[in-house]
């Protein structure tokens, strides 16, 4: 929270002092009505949920892939069917997770904050690189199809094996590094508005290897760095606190030969971020850098 | 990465199904740039034929008669190279709207309606060929 947060609440202290004499109170009122509302808002969904309950409840089916290469009978990849009472508000991930809680615990599936932070659970749904849990359920056609991300080992079910994205990540050297220090022991290292600006969109990245997955280029090279790991070196390499020669060997990286000039601008992976970051964007702008950096003219 | 786990027509189905435009533009740019490589050499190939034209008289050059003019004649005769004649212009077309919308791209010079300009070409394409249709078609029924 802020630190402004103290200042505040004495605030608040003080209009109640103030209005303390009142009676009923504003914040008396307030609360009452508050109160009011919420009973009649309990009331509704109460009323909402009974009905929904008479009439046919309302299932979603699920296909989704399974494979155990452990298990002897499960080493064939196959898709299992489930039905899931839906829910409104319900995405792909509480419907796997009910499924899995219900039908069949050995369903197996990565996910861990359920709010779109952790990138843990991007998974293949209806055909496209999505995150389970940012994914509504209303929002997609039945049957819904859920497969572990294409071009990546599977190691069971929907989990596949990111350990090579991981690898890619690590290439480009995702950590701040500078040897332009500001003058005074104790001093911040301040970036400008307009810097933070600049890199803003490239620092939400939640390594949950979407576009990797849905970039056709990566799929048929290994060693190209892949969207994700571009886009990190764009969110270090436009950081103007780094100063020139980190940005020099930063530059060094993403310019060779599986670096940003794989990219042939299919905007795979801008479609499917779940975090909206203008990918190909930021690789186009890398590569105009790059450009920039090695054109000499004597 | 490429040695991941096959999961067969599975994958290789929900992947075309869910091409976007970008996708499609880069396909079609692949496919429209070997076409016209294939359609130069081609070209090249069967215009070498008809070199000797260069030396021939003038009055055969007149009157029609000498190898270069023969070739095209027979050439335009066949209802078939017309037809693809249009396909040609439809390849080139596209190609050439695309590759300027490449540029832009490069420029990065409006990324966020990168999708809108590839129906845009896509359109135009369409427009160019129909209006081209009478033009190569002519006569050739």
């Amino acid at each position: 929270m802020s630190t402004q947060l103290p200042k505040q609440t004495e605030k608040t202290d003080e209009t109640a002092a103030e209005t303390e004499t009142d009676v009923p109170s504003k914040g008396d009122e307030r609360r009452a009505e508050k109160r009011r509302r919420a009973d009649e808002r309990r009331r509704q969904r109460e009323a909402e949920e009974a009905e929904r309950a008479a009439a046919d409840e309302h299932t979603v089916e699920l296909r989704v892939f399974r494979y155990d290469p452990d298990v002897e009978g499960k080493q064939e990849p196959r898709f299992d069917t489930f039905h899931v009472p839906f829910e409104k508000g319900m995405t792909v991930l509480d419907a796997l997770m009910y499924a899995r809680d219900t039908y069949d615990s050995s369903l197996t599936f990565r996910h861990s904050c359920r709010q779109a932070v952790c990138g843990s659970d991007a998974m293949f749904v209806n055909g496209g690189q999505k995150l389970a849990c940012k994914t509504q359920i209303d929002e997609l056609e039945e049957p819904i199809r859920v497969e572990p991300l294409p071009h990546a080992e599977v190691t069971k079910d929907l989990v596949v094996d990111l350990e090579h994205f991981y690898d890619q990540m690590e290439a480009v050297e995702p950590y701040f590094q500078t040897n332009e220090y500001p003058d005074g022991e104790l001093e911040e290292q301040r970036q400008t508005r307009e810097n933070r600006e600049k890199i803003k969109m490239s620092t939400r990245c939640i390594w949950c290897s979407a576009c990797m997955s849905s970039c056709n280029i990566a799929a048929g090279d290994n060693e190209y760095l892949g969207p994700a790991a571009i886009n990190k070196a764009y969110r270090f390499a436009m950081d103007e606190r780094e100063g020139e020669d980190v940005k020099q060997k930063r530059l060094e990286i993403i310019e060779q030969e599986h670096g940003v000039w794989r990219c042939q601008t299919m905007f795979s992976c801008t479609e499917v971020c779940p975090k909206d970051i203008p990918l190909t964007e930021h690789i186009q702008e890398l590569k105009r850098e790059a450009v920039k950096n090695n054109l000499k003219f004597w | 990465m490429s040695q991941s786990y096959n999961r067969g027509l599975i994958e290789d189905f929900s992947r075309w199904r869910e091409f976007e435009a970008g996708m499609w533009a880069w396909i079609f740019h692949k496919f429209t740039g070997w076409v016209l490589i294939g359609y130069l050499f081609t070209h090249i190939a069967v215009l070498s034929t008809a070199i000797p034209a260069s030396g021939a008289e003038t009055a055969v050059l007149q009157a029609g008669n000498d190898v270069y003019t023969q070739t095209i004649v027979s050439l335009e005769g066949l209802l078939l190279v017309r037809v693809l004649e249009v396909g040609l212009l439809a390849v080139a077309v596209f190609h050439m709207l695309n590759g300027a919308r490449l540029l832009l791209v490069d420029l990065g010079v409006g990324l966020e309606s990168q999708d809108k300009s590839f129906y845009a070409s896509l359109i135009l394409t369409g427009a160019i060929t129909v209006a081209s249709v009478p033009t190569f078609i002519a006569g050739a029924f």
